[in-house]
């Protein structure tokens, strides 16, 4: 198994945590993973996005130019990305804020109402974890409890009383994704 | 033994160099390897081990305080990015021509100039022609994981003390900012001065004892005479480290075609491309130079009888391609790929550049 992942949106959404929860967590099942983020003068509302590799195998290239699944959550990123899904893959996107819907029929398409949902939840922190949730119910690819695992190790030991919190999330982004 | 992690390619180069026994760390931070020593801040090494931390007022301070500590037989160490090692390069010369063994870190960043702050490998010729004034080499390591950044710092600190020399790894942002697992090792003691002169002679600028002449550093010989005879001692020193110490990799080259030739992050993206070239039915292999000075070139050469054609590949316009040229020697098509200025060469351009420059053109 190897999966090649593209999350992208805007900076301060929790873009690059999300991917590094995820990285953490393929470690936790004796995966190989890679994690490589857009760097540079990016800052909270500029475009951020990461690339994670986790596999099997060794990782030949963390620098890939097709993804199994991108991961999108601003306009700008599905402009920029949709036309890198492999054929027959998955993107997932919030449609908050998107005016240019995906086009593509060769591969599936799902939403997730992440900003919402968040807000329901009365923490728009949640919101990449939501996302998170959504994305792992269409690629089962880490075991719940090793995302719990993951979680733990990739956050301070001060914000673990934040870890139920954030269960709760990616559950409730597991109920909400659905097909666009 | 050793403990697994998770961490960027710059924060393991920090970690890896305090559990080495590092002495000291002198930097002046730049975009993208500030995380070498924000690493270093945060784990204040100065409270275990006693490495000393220091954020020096400039690159010009930073490698002459690394002379300094390197003079004591200290193994001490500097970070930077392109424009910061330009800086550093008459430190450099002088370390090396004084044979002071120390370890440089280079995350290159996109030039000519200020550039960007992507990522490239444009400062090959810099690193493995010397760079600075005079005849000299250092050691260049290339790590294409953050594992090898972990192994290379143990690496480049034995090569550089065994002969005296500076050493210097090359990377790049890819590397530097990318997080992969990785195996630290255990943490091992600092040297004490008597263990340095056991183990690599006594040389260093210790404090002058008794029974002995004082021990002098220096890069400077104002007789002819004698500066020719220290340079013709640096170059034996230098085809001795070319006979023993070659390092590199091989994918899928024993029943190649055709060759890819890189190194560091690009090395990474062309084992992709070979996935995507095997699929489609091309033969083709990669040779990585784990160091890329000295350079491999007797294995190049060797599988320039057995490929139709050689495709370096290179964040650059075009520069390790001049040693795989010198190496294969006019036998077989060798070509350059490369994007710059901060981009990085996607797996599927590799692909194409492979097909239209050396499998077309022959």
């Amino acid at each position: 198994m190897t999966e090649e992942i593209i999350i992208a949106g805007f900076g301060g959404q929790g873009v690059l945590s999300m991917g590094k929860i995820l990285a953490y967590s393929g470690v936790m099942q004796n995966q190989e993973v890679s994690w490589m983020p857009s760097y540079g003068p990016e800052m909270r509302g500029g475009t951020a996005n990461v690339t994670v590799i986790v596999s099997d195998n060794r990782i030949s290239s963390p620098i890939i130019n097709e993804y199994d699944t991108a991961i999108i959550l601003n306009q700008q990123s599905l402009d920029k990305f949709e036309d890198d899904v492999k054929p027959g893959g998955i993107l997932l996107f919030d449609p908050n804020g998107i005016t240019r819907p995906p086009k593509r029929k060769d591969i599936k398409v799902y939403t997730i109402e992440g900003a919402e949902e968040a807000s329901k939840m009365g923490n728009p922190k949640t919101f990449n974890m939501i996302v998170l949730g959504a994305y792992l119910k269409l690629k089962p690819i880490i075991k719940t409890e090793n995302v719990q695992k993951g979680l733990e190790k990739s956050l301070p030991e001060r914000h673990h009383k934040l870890i139920p919190m954030n269960l709760e999330a990616i559950k409730v982004g597991m109920e909400k994704v659905s097909e666009f | 033994m050793g403990e697994l992690k998770l961490m960027k390619g710059n924060e393991v180069i920090a970690e890896a160099a305090i559990r080495y026994g590092c002495d000291g760390y002198f930097g002046y931070p730049i975009t993208p390897q500030s995380e070498v020593m924000e690493t270093l801040m945060l784990q204040k090494p100065w409270e275990t081990t006693g490495m000393v931390v220091v954020q020096a007022e400039s690159e010009v301070a930073s490698i002459n305080m690394l002379y300094g500590g390197a003079s004591c037989g200290k193994r001490v160490f500097t970070s930077s990015s392109s424009p910061g090692i330009s800086l550093m390069l008459e430190g450099i010369s002088y370390l090396a021509g004084a044979e002071l063994p120390c370890l440089i870190v280079n995350v290159v960043r996109g030039g000519p100039g200020l550039g960007t702050i992507q990522p490239s490998q444009a400062d090959y010729n810099q690193a493995t022609k010397g760079g600075g004034h005079g005849d000299y080499q250092t050691i260049v390591l290339a790590p294409a994981s953050v594992q090898e950044m972990n192994d290379h710092v143990g690496l480049g600190f034995d090569l550089a003390f065994k002969y005296r020399i500076p050493s210097l790894i090359l990377t790049d942002g890819v590397i530097g900012q990318m997080m992969e697992k990785v195996v630290v090792e255990d943490q091992k003691p600092r040297w004490t001065d008597e263990e340095i002169k056991e183990k690599y002679g006594d040389w260093a600028t210790t404090g002058k004892q008794k029974n002995r002449k004082g021990n002098i550093i220096t890069s400077l010989a104002l007789e002819s005479e004698v500066m020719e005879k220290h340079n013709i001692h640096l170059q034996k020193k230098y085809r001795e480290i070319e006979e023993n110490e070659v390092l590199f990799e091989e994918f899928q080259t024993e029943d190649a075609e055709y060759l890819f030739v890189a190194y560091g992050s690009s090395a990474r993206v062309c084992q992709k491309a070979i996935e995507i070239a095997r699929a489609k039915g091309i033969k083709v292999g990669l040779l990585r130079p784990i160091l890329v000075w000295p350079y491999p070139k007797k294995r190049v050469s060797e599988l320039a009888d057995q490929v139709k054609g050689m495709l370096s590949v290179e964040m650059s316009a075009g520069q390790m391609v001049i040693d795989v040229k010198l190496a294969v020697n006019g036998r077989i098509p060798v070509e350059h790929f490369g994007r710059f200025g901060g981009i990085i060469p996607s797996p599927a351009e590799v692909v194409e550049a492979l097909e239209q420059k050396i499998i077309g053109g022959k």
